[in-house]
């Protein structure tokens, strides 16, 4: 057999799973595995600025694939700095494995230099961990990882790997396994048969009902499903802000996003519905508003893999615990078998309705001589991709609007932090959709303030070439903060505005990468046209945008779901 | 609402503190857990006593127990005939004969042990339900004065054919 040192392990490993990149740091506790590393061929690594950013670009490249992404980053602060990015993707259920030294096995507990108990500081945003006490412990390490962070609902899986443990000097025999089997951890895949035949009883016999799809349906590549259910039954799909793309964007029964900023069709189609059918979403608060008042007349149905998701804010009456993909297509089937079908005279009287809601056109806003209005700049960048771009965000405003105004046309399209709302995300994310997809227009929308959070990964970009765009909505101030601050708190911007914003021209050519001014809309297009024209070189493209615009629709705090804002000057009856 | 949580999970490193974890992330209470390793080495079993809100929090919280990679079974045991128990170790300082004789016979009334004598110290072992150990504890101090207590906290297994197996 194989005789390798617990660091050769660490790479094998990770060559036998298929890993191809890697995103990390190195520092004195891994020095062994980036020496391995170096002479390996098959696993291309990228050395970022930051190790938040090196799990983000890992956390990206996972949503937009599908695979696994890998970080691999030294021992106490090389492993603190991850804790966003890993919360990040715990959060959204993205599948990661990071891999930190450690301090020798024999000084663990000394507090010797540079040692943080990393298995400690990650257990509540982990999904497992472990930590090698000996090399020939390594390869099953990492085949458990990456199992358990791919299967069930997934999220990041901590591998802590101490110094001694990858002594390049001590050989042990190698032999990555084939397969695993682990007795207590066993996910459900397809539902339960009894509970199929309820749901797709409850699912024909609604008159009202709604198609409530999350970021579940994606990470479970069930668009194909969703799409041909919804078509089948004539059902009005809404998706949260993880969701979108996984029924497409600009789809007759697409009624767009729901929640906090979700459409007037959305949220009022919920509230009036009779049967809600969740897949893969998980009834957060940013999609309920008051959950004593949530949709009142409405049954509820819910399919996820995870079952502490069901009944967790909002009980359902009809659960199923299992893959979207599986279980739709389990009740595709049986309405095939069956010939189930709908009353269509009710639920066209339900498309009446909500095409009156419609008719609102909640997302209408009036265009200014003097200023950019954000919303403009993404119809625009919509319009010059085609839609066809890889959109990830940061945090914020210019995420809300993103997410508002760009319809995607497919899964893993959109790119943001949702769950865990992770200013700093979009860049670093950007760069990882690009390494994944070195063909594909990727852009990062970003405001302001996320773009600050790490920008020196400008850097990154430079040293690999990894060409994308960076659409800044630039409002010189937290504009979030700003809005809630000018709605709740008297107009108090306390410290939302930015008081001194760096010359993003200037400082994207300090990195050789190109900066362009957008000060008027009639500069916009060119600018967009000429950047996504641009295809080895990051382009920055900064644009001066209404600082007092606020993001409408808005739900009114502790109200139902059809309690909203619709403009500074507008709200519903509540 | 008390209720009694049976769990059993893998003996690795790391387990108990992803238990323990879970409770205060979640903020769930726990009044007791004890937890050792079984028969069977590789596995350890845990009770928790918990006070929970309502059914759908208990539901909530051995969900999240299950779903922790390291747990195999978890059971409830309140629901249904079980038997639980606790071990109570107490040492009573206790001076003159007749002292003496009220602690001992005390102690036989409630089936406990003397487990260790000094010239003025009894060391009482007894086992049973939490509000046994409580009279013990309350009566025991009228006859002499307590020097320390410690318990357990609560082991418990079901009635009958039920079993939680690996």
């Amino acid at each position: 057999m194989e005789m390798l040192s617990g660091a050769e392990m660490v790479v094998r490993s990770l060559q036998d799973e298929g890993i191809e990149h890697i995103f990390g740091y190195p520092g004195g506790s891994v020095l062994d595995i980036y020496d391995a590393i170096f002479q390996s061929d098959k696993i291309e690594h990228y050395l970022v600025r930051h190790e938040q950013a090196a799990v983000h670009m890992a956390d990206a490249y996972s949503r937009s694939t599908g695979k696994v992404g890998c970080v691999l980053v030294t021992a106490g602060p090389g492993a603190t700095n991850c804790i966003t990015g890993i919360a990040t993707a715990y959060m959204d259920s993205i599948p990661l494995v990071v891999l930190s030294g450690q301090v020798p096995t024999f000084w663990i507990g000394d507090d010797a230099f540079q040692e943080t108990d990393m298995i400690g500081v990650s257990r509540p945003i982990v999904k497992h961990s472990f930590s090698c006490r000996t090399a020939e412990e390594i390869p099953m390490a990492i085949k458990k990882a990456f199992y358990i962070a791919s299967t069930g609902r997934p999220g990041p899986v901590v591998i802590e790997l101490p110094k001694d443990v990858q002594n390049p000097l001590n050989k042990f025999p190698y032999e990555y396994p084939e397969n695993i089997s682990l007795r207590s951890y066993n996910p459900t895949l397809s539902g339960h048969k009894g509970q199929i035949k309820r749901a797709v009883a409850a699912l024909v016999n609604a008159r009202k009902p709604v198609l409530y799809v999350g970021g579940g349906a994606i990470i479970a590549n069930a668009s194909k499903q969703v799409l041909e259910l919804a078509e089948k039954l004539n059902l009005p799909v809404t998706n949260t802000l993880m969701g979108l793309g996984s029924f497409p964007g600009e789809h007759k029964q697409f009624i767009g996003m729901l929640g906090m900023h979700g459409t007037y069709e959305a949220n009022n189609s919920m509230h009036n519905a009779d049967l809600i059918f969740s897949c893969g979403a998980r009834f957060d608060d940013r999609v309920t508003n008051n959950v004593d008042k949530f949709c009142p007349n409405a049954k509820i149905m819910h399919i996820d893999i995870d079952p502490t998701s069901i009944s967790k804010n909002i009980h359902a009456d009809l659960p199923i615990v299992g893959s979207v993909e599986v279980v739709l297509q389990q009740m595709l089937d049986l309405i095939e078998e069956t010939q189930a079908t709908n009353d269509s005279e009710s639920i066209n009287a339900w498309w009446d309705q909500i095409n009156k809601w419609r008719a609102k056109d909640c997302l209408a806003y009036k265009t200014s001589d003097t200023h950019i209005k954000p919303q403009q700049v993404i119809q625009c960048l919509y319009k010059v991709t085609k839609g066809d771009a890889i959109v990830t965000s940061d945090v914020g405003q210019h995420q809300m609007v993103a997410a508002q105004y760009y319809p995607f046309k497919e899964p893993r399209q959109w790119i943001n932090s949702g769950g865990a709302g992770t200013m700093g995300f979009g860049l670093p994310a950007a760069m990882g959709c690009k390494i994944a997809f070195p063909d594909r227009p990727v852009v990062c929308v970003t405001g302001d303030g996320s773009i600050q959070m790490n920008i020196q990964e400008l850097s990154t970009c430079m040293q690999y070439n990894i060409p994308l765009v960076i659409l800044l909505l630039n409002n010189r101030s937290l504009g979030m903060v700003k809005q809630w601050q000018k709605m709740f708190y008297g107009g108090r911007q306390s410290h939302s505005y930015m008081d001194s914003v760096p010359d993003f021209v200037k400082l994207s050519e300090a990195y050789n990468h190109i900066g362009i001014k957008v000060d008027k809309i009639e500069e916009l297009e060119p600018a967009l046209i000429r950047a996504f024209e641009l295809k080895d070189r990051v382009v920055f493209i900064d644009v001066a945008i209404d600082p007092e615009e606020h993001v409408y629709p808005m739900q009114i705090k502790s109200g139902s779901m059809e309690d909203m804002y619709l403009s500074k000057t507008e709200k519903t009856d509540a | 609402m008390r209720r009694i949580i049976a769990v059993l999970l893998e003996n690795e490193s790391g387990a108990l503190s992803r238990v323990v974890g879970l409770f205060s992330q979640r903020a769930y209470n726990i009044e007791s857990l004890t937890v050792s390793p079984t028969n069977d080495k590789t596995l350890s079993r845990m009770t928790i006593t918990t006070d929970v809100v309502n059914h759908a929090e208990l539901e909530q919280m051995m969900k999240q127990l299950h779903k922790l990679v390291d747990v195999l079974r978890v059971t409830e045991l309140t629901q249904s005939a079980h038997v639980e128990r606790e071990l109570l170790l107490v040492k009573v300082r206790t001076v003159g004969s007749e002292a003496r004789e009220e602690v001992k016979r005390t102690c036989d009334i409630y089936r406990g042990q003397i487990v260790d004598i000094t010239q003025h110290l009894y060391t009482i072992q007894l086992t049973g339900v939490g509000s046994k150990l409580d009279a013990f504890v309350a009566t025991i101090s009228d006859a002499s004065e307590i020097v320390e207590v410690v318990r357990s906290g609560v082991c418990g297994i079901a009635r009958g054919d039920k079993a939680l197996r690996g």
